[in-house]
């Protein structure tokens, strides 16, 4: 036996080792590919044989292989028997070999998994790693199911070498088996705070990634994110932790504020580049997220500035990389902070690191102004010539247009100059962005009508030169450029200095190479160009001549009618016979001139993108009715529910229609002429889009352009930029002189030499610079009586839909963070106060609305305002303030409540005024947990905290939408309401419980129970024991089994009561539904103790999973409106009880907050965990209520009905 | 997360090859080819970042060093930092010349089994397990240990037919040295 091993290690030693292979390889490079396979077939033998080692020895060569590009998929079983080896030696090789081929649909995989449960369970800390490691790379859903559990045990191990592996594999795990992560977070959590820095860092690591992707999840982390971020050393987990607070910045900006101050303090104190770096992006990711009205932001801003100017001044190219990279972040919301280094980043586009141009290009488009505009073109003009890549031109020559059109031409001060630009763009071969340059030619043609002549004459050398343009036609986009050309040409030929020659030009057989579209743009505009040349012959009286060009379209259009292309076929035919017909009347000496263009008479305008949409629906006009009757059968019962909240729908019909006053329209219009007067880029655009015949009576409204003729229209020879840019230079400056000293002409031209070099100096600011020509930018064309809006896209039949995404978020969040809540409290504040100021600060927009006729419209939208105030109010209010109020709608809107003394007030503020808000919630939890309690004293504590709060309050009678349960002090007073229902009494104990639900955990609600020792006894080793259900389970303690009971954390001496808390899984919340369970406990008294039972049926309401959320009456008319709801109502007779207690009630034990209350009506609004809306409207009439409602669920909203009729037959 | 780790010498053959993501060995092939591209045609003083490509999503990034005859390359996404990475760089490249002694293409070329065995100490399943060299190098050392307490006699024998071997060859260069390797960049401190 011996002899055999020592034979078997001594043959081993004659094979080839992954040495010898490497070598045998590099011996063989003539024919490394058949000396590979010859190995391929060594190694197969050696897998044949028992010996492990020898196994182990081929595994490893094939490892190598694989790396080489061979496939070693057959030998999964193989690399799974050296995986089981019992040598660590040779189980590592194993290992690295199936965690380099081995994935999902490796069919032997699932083999594997009690190899690796006992590998993880090895003695052996290194067994144990590799497994692990080896795990990372190949874990697939059925290992991560079968193996989770065991990993989660090596979290806890007791080697940290072990723990931080197995931390770091439960992403992994996470991703494969995402059931795992609710079980195994508390744990992960814990490791955030693990002895081991390594630990620590895995499940920061672990924890980053997660948050990366759903960062709302984990806000509530925050807190502990930052005691690590103020304690931690370790500079690789304080980037993993700053860059996840970006992440999470967005969704909550007063975590941003608190942030500030200690990135501020890091980036001032590390010395490490990349930590620096991290904290400027999350300081810059704060100061995106927060409002810019913060006044201390611009300190801020500046050190990052300021920073970053150090990483870009650096010499190593990562730094000014990053620094760029960071630096576009801020251009976007603060462009002025980061216009003062432009030097900088005009330096940068000299670097010879072509990632870094096009950072810097990426932050030229921010930094241009009339000033510098042609400056930095031309700078980036030298740049396309010289640049070798193609990818790298492209992305200049979209920067150069893109720098140039922004903002609607704003920087551009001589269009000629841009013409030439776009026209020595035109050259560049190979570009993908032909048809950007010709959208531009064209946009600029049609839209500065002064420019027209020029660009014709530009046009017509283009299309002259197409040769060259079109040179390579099927490999690039340049030749789009034609297509632009063309229709200028033909568009405004009347501009052309020699029609003829273009026409020429524009019929060459060369055309018909182009793509089908372009030559289709050819034929309509020869034709164009033929009227006019007809037109002037004739005016010419040279009829000869005028023939002669018919005769060559006649000539020439032949080869378009014989095109592939559809378009281009039918153009020509048609016009080709429109020709021929022209041709046969000249013949005998008719005109044709005037009918032939009268053909192209009128001009195209512009029209906008967005016009459709602004066409105001005629008076009288209701685009809802019906044209023809509807089925007669759809009327009967099925019309009632849809009149249920029909108090909302007049008022959607009402915004839809036009203006009825005749008198505020015609205010308006004037206000809107007013307007466009004085904006200097608006010109006046006729009245109607209709065509206008060009002698036509409506002339006036086309703007006469005035030509400074300072600047030559024409510059000899080819158009070059720079030529311009010399002769703006001159002409500024001259501007500037005659501005300034009024000197005469001639002195002017001696000094010429003097003032260019004058010129360069920046002494001329922005304004000063007056366009070369007095250009109008012809405005897209409106429909007449379009009605005039700020914003492009927004609907002008719903003014408040551009609000809607400011709404939403705010509300999402305010669902996550309990603390959010407060925003209610606060704006009762001081509203009326705020409201004034602000809203007039914010312009044009709210002086516009009011304009609106309607009383009650304006109206609303100035509760809008306010509303929308909250909630910029309560993301910045001052620091110290936030606490108090957070506390009283905590109260206020009563779904818990804490009792507490009024001396306990106070030192729960402190204590908020340590801790962040988003802590808030966990603390009220644990706080509740510490205090006895007595139920009816808490109730008086409510309402005498609802009395304080009264002053705070008076002007909420002014505004309709309330919460209901605020209010409660205002008519009479309502009995005390508590939302502790009993669940079981007997002689030695009373069970009290409340089911709270939460939004962050959508399946989960946590039930408080309220035990009160009734007896002299007293009470210890209490346990509640629940009987789940399919439907619900009690969440137990790791390990504990299904049956198992959960043991109440506390005992109770007689006469005292405190409460407990128990979470529940719940999967479907539609039904309600009844849970059956014991608390058994013993009952010690001076004779012995007695072991003691209390049944209970504990009663998930639907209403238990509703959460208290406020909705603003606009989303909640487009929640109504969308039609995903199913609705159903109920009627409750004889109710005596005021409207307003009513709606207390409603909102206290239903969850639901008032939307909007009219009289004795209010619409309500809910939301369940797994965030089915439910929408309310109430009703009262004499003695009955009635209440329809609207859900996304329809079984959800009839439990919810039975529930709510219940509580209101007690009323 | 780090999708991919290469590297790879001037002239494009790949010496380490570690995917986080499945690919198919073609695919993984092309990935080493176009990277190779990418990299080697930027000069030495420009930076070592490049967008964009490659491995899946968009907001993937390769960060890069150069070192002597190796490319050492990461494809990271953005979670990552990318100052962290080229210091994690370095930091491998560091364990590297620790473990095997001044490191050389050669000592990859024939040993990259114990490359990847060092490799998985400091990245794991594409996050960063450790970025601390010292504690790198001892759970190495530890490793190396147990390897060879395992092999006994047999290995012993195995080693001095080896040594035989080596003698018939060609004397094995060991030249290539990598010159700059313990040039730290300054102004990056090494995690610790």
């Amino acid at each position: 036996m011996a002899l055999k091993m020592v034979k078997g290690s001594i043959d081993r030693m004659f094979d080839k080792n992954l040495q010898d292979l490497v070598r045998g390889i590099r011996n063989h490079k003539e024919d490394e590919a058949k000396y590979i396979s010859q190995c391929i077939d060594e190694i197969k033998q050696e897998l044949k044989q028992d010996n492990i080692a020898v196994k182990a020895n081929a595994v490893c060569k094939l490892t190598y292989l694989q790396m080489l590009g061979y496939d070693i998929s057959w030998a999964a079983f193989n690399i799974i028997e050296v995986m089981s080896a019992s040598k660590f030696t040779f189980k590592r090789v194993g290992y690295l070999a199936a965690s380099q081929c081995f994935h999902e649909g490796t069919d032997v995989i699932m083999l594997t998994t009690n190899q690796i449960r006992k590998d993880l369970s090895s003695p052996s800390q290194y067994d144990t790693g590799v497994a692990l490691t080896g795990l990372s790379c190949f874990v697939t859903p059925d290992l991560a199911r079968d193996l989770a559990s065991d990993i989660m045990t090596l979290m806890s191990h007791t080697k940290p070498y072990i723990r931080k592996k197995a931390v770091l594999i439960m992403y992994k795990v996470f991703l494969k088996y995402p059931e795992s992560l609710r079980p195994a977070f508390p744990r992960l959590k814990e490791k955030l705070e693990d002895p081991d820095p390594g630990v620590q860092s895995a499940a920061v690591n672990v924890i980053c990634e997660l948050a990366r992707r759903n960062p709302k999840n984990y806000l509530s982390l925050a807190p502990l994110f930052f005691k690590l971020m103020t304690s931690s050393t370790n500079n690789w987990v304080l980037i993993k932790i700053i860059k996840l607070f970006g992440a999470l910045t967005p969704l909550e900006p007063r975590l941003g504020k608190k942030l500030i101050e200690p990135l501020t303090n890091l980036i001032h104190s590390t010395s490490a580049m990349s930590l620096l770096y991290e904290c400027v992006n999350t300081v810059i990711a704060v100061l995106i997220s927060l409002s810019s009205g913060m006044p201390n932001h611009s300190a801020s801003i500046q050190l990052c500035v300021q920073k970053l100017r150090i990483l870009i001044e650096d010499s190593d190219q990562n730094l000014k990389y990053l620094g760029l990279l960071a630096m576009s972040k801020i251009l976007k919301t603060h462009p002025k902070s980061v216009q003062s280094h432009k030097d900088l980043v005009l330096q940068c586009l000299d670097d010879k690191d072509e990632s870094i141009r096009l950072r810097a290009l990426d932050l030229l488009y921010g930094m241009v102004s009339k000033k510098n505009l042609m400056e930095i073109v031309k700078k980036l003009m030298t740049h396309v010539d010289k640049a070798e890549g193609t990818t790298y031109r492209d992305e200049l020559l979209t920067k150069i247009i893109d720098i140039c059109s922004q903002s609607n031409y704003q920087h551009i001060t001589n269009f000629e100059w841009y013409i030439s630009i776009l026209v020595e763009l035109t050259r560049l071969e190979g570009t993908r962005h032909g048809h950007l340059i010709a959208a531009q030619m064209l946009d600029v043609a049609i839209r500065v009508k002064a420019i027209r002549k020029f660009a014709v004459s530009q046009m017509s050398a283009l299309l002259d030169n197409a040769h060259l343009v079109a040179s390579s036609t099927q490999r690039n986009g340049i030749c789009e450029v034609l297509y632009a050309a063309a229709w200028i040409c033909g568009e405004f030929s009347e501009h052309l200095q020699e029609p003829h020659q273009t026409l020429e030009a524009m019929l060459r057989p060369k055309v018909t190479t182009l793509p089908g579209h372009i030559q289709a743009v050819y034929v309509q505009n020869v034709v164009k160009l033929y009227a006019s040349i007809l037109q002037q012959q004739e005016q010419a009286a040279e009829a000869e001549a005028a023939q002669e060009v018919t005769q060559l379209m006649v000539e020439r259009l032949p080869q378009f009618v014989q095109s592939a292309d559809l378009e281009v076929q039918e153009r020509a035919s048609c016009i080709l016979q429109l020709v021929k017909h022209v041709q046969k009347l000249q013949a005998k000496g008719v005109p044709m001139a005037e009918e032939v263009s009268a053909l192209f008479a009128g001009e195209l305008n512009p029209v906008a993108p967005k016009a459709q949409k602004k066409v105001p629906v005629p008076e009288g006009l209701d685009l809802d009715a019906w044209i023809n009757e509807p089925p007669s059968d759809s009327e009967s019962e099925d019309e009632k529910p849809k009149a249920i909240f029909h108090d909302e729908e007049p008022r959607h019909v009402r915004r839809r229609q036009p203006e009825e006053d005749e008198e505020e329209l015609a205010r308006r219009r004037e206000a809107r002429k007013q307007e466009q007067a004085n904006n200097p880029f608006y010109i006046k655009s006729s009245p109607s889009p209709q065509k206008r015949y060009r002698d036509a009576p409506g002339v006036e409204h086309i703007p006469v352009v005035q030509i400074d003729l300072s600047v030559p229209l024409k510059v000899p020879g080819m158009p070059m930029s720079d030529q311009y840019v010399k002769l703006e230079e001159e002409r500024r400056h001259r501007q500037r002189l005659e501005k300034d000293k009024k000197k005469k002409r001639k002195k002017e031209k001696d000094r010429k030499g003097k003032h260019r070099r004058h010129s360069s100096l920046p002494t001329e600011s922005d304004e000063d610079i007056a366009p070369a020509q007095q250009v109008d930018i012809v405005t897209e064309e409106m429909p007449e009586n379009a009605l005039p809006s700020d914003e492009e896209d927004k609907d002008p039949n719903d003014p408040y839909r551009a609000l809607d995404i400011d709404l939403d978020k705010p509300l999402a969040d305010s669902e996550k963070l309990p603390v959010q809540k407060h925003r209610n409290t606060e704006v009762s504040k001081s509203p009326e106060k705020d409201e004034v100021p602000v809203v007039e600060k914010k312009s044009k927009k709210p002086k516009k609305k009011e304009k609106k006729p309607k009383e009650k419209e304006k109206k609303k939208e100035r509760e809008r305002k306010v509303e929308d105030l909250d909630f910029w109010l309560s993301t910045t209010p001052p620091p110290a303030a936030t606490p108090v109020p957070s506390m009283q709608e905590e109260l206020s809107v009563n779904t818990v409540t804490s009792p507490k003394d009024e001396s306990e007030g106070p030192k729960r503020e402190e204590l908020e005024d340590e801790e962040d808000n988003t802590e808030h919630d966990q603390e009220r939890k644990s706080s509740r947990h510490k205090k006895k309690k007595h139920k009816k004293e808490r109730e008086e504590k409510e309402k005498k905290k609802a009395k304080r709060k009264q002053p705070e309050r008076e002007h909420e009678q002014e505004e309709p939408v309330q919460n209901g349960a605020a209010e409660e002090e205002e008519e009479e007073t309502l009995p005390p309401m508590s939302s502790y229902r009993l669940l079981a009494e007997n002689s030695f104990i009373k069970m009290t419980y409340d089911i709270q639900a939460s939004l962050q955990k959508d399946s989960q609600v946590t039930v408080s129970v309220i035990l009160e020792n009734q007896s002299g006894s007293f009470l210890k080793n209490m346990e509640l024991s629940v009987l789940d259900s399919l439907n619900a389970k009690m969440a137990r303690p790791e390990g504990s089994s299904v049956h198992a009971g959960v043991p109440v954390p506390f005992q109770l001496p007689p006469g005292v009561s405190n409460e407990a808390q128990f979470v529940f899984t719940v999967q479907s919340i539609i039904m309600a539904q009844k849970l059956k369970g014991t608390l058994s406990f013993i009952a010690k008294d001076d004779d012995g103790a007695t072991h003691e039972k209390l049944d209970f049926r504990l009663h998930f309401s639907c209403s238990s999973y509703l959460i208290t959320t406020p909705c603003y009456s606009d989303a909640f008319a487009r929640l109504l409106e969308s039609g995903d709801l199913s609705m159903s109502s109920i009627k409750v007779d004889g109710i005596s009880m005021s409207f307003q207690n009513l709606l207390s009630k409603i909102c206290f034990y239903h969850h639901f907050s008032v939307v909007e209350r009219v009289d004795s009506c209010a619409s309500m609004y809910s939301r369940s965990i797994q965030g089915h809306h439910v929408c309310l409207l109430l009703k009262k009439g004499e003695s009955s209520v009635s209440v329809d409602g609207k859900c996304s669920d329809p079984t959800l909203l009839s439990s919810l009905l039975e529930e709510m009729k219940a509580t209101l037959a007690q009323c | 997360m780090i999708k991919a780790i290469l590297i790879f010498n001037n002239h494009g053959k790949p010496r380490l090859s570690k995917f986080y993501q499945p690919y198919s060995e073609d695919t993984q092939q092309q990935i080493i080819r176009e990277t190779f591209h990418l990299v080697s045609k930027r000069d030495e003083n420009v930076c070592n970042f490049l967008e964009g490509l490659l491995i899946g999503e968009s907001d993937n990034k390769l960060i890069y060093r150069h070192y002597a005859t190796l490319y050492f390359v990461f494809c990271v996404d953005s979670s990552e930092s990318e100052l962290g990475i080229l210091d994690l760089i370095q930091v491998f490249v560091e364990t590297l010349d620790k473990c095997f002694e001044n490191v050389c293409e050669l000592d990859l070329i024939f040993h990259v089994d114990k490359v990847h065995n060092i490799l998985a100490e400091m990245v794991m399943g594409g996050m960063v397990l450790e970025t601390n060299m010292n504690e790198i190098v001892t759970q190495i050392d530890a490793q190396n240990k147990l390897e060879k307490s395992e092999a006994g006699l047999a290995e012993a024998l195995a080693c001095a037919v080896s040594a035989v071997k080596n003698m018939n060859l060609p004397e094995i260069p060991r030249n290539i040295n990598i010159g700059d390797i313990s040039i730290k960049v300054l102004n990056l401190p090494s995690f610790k």
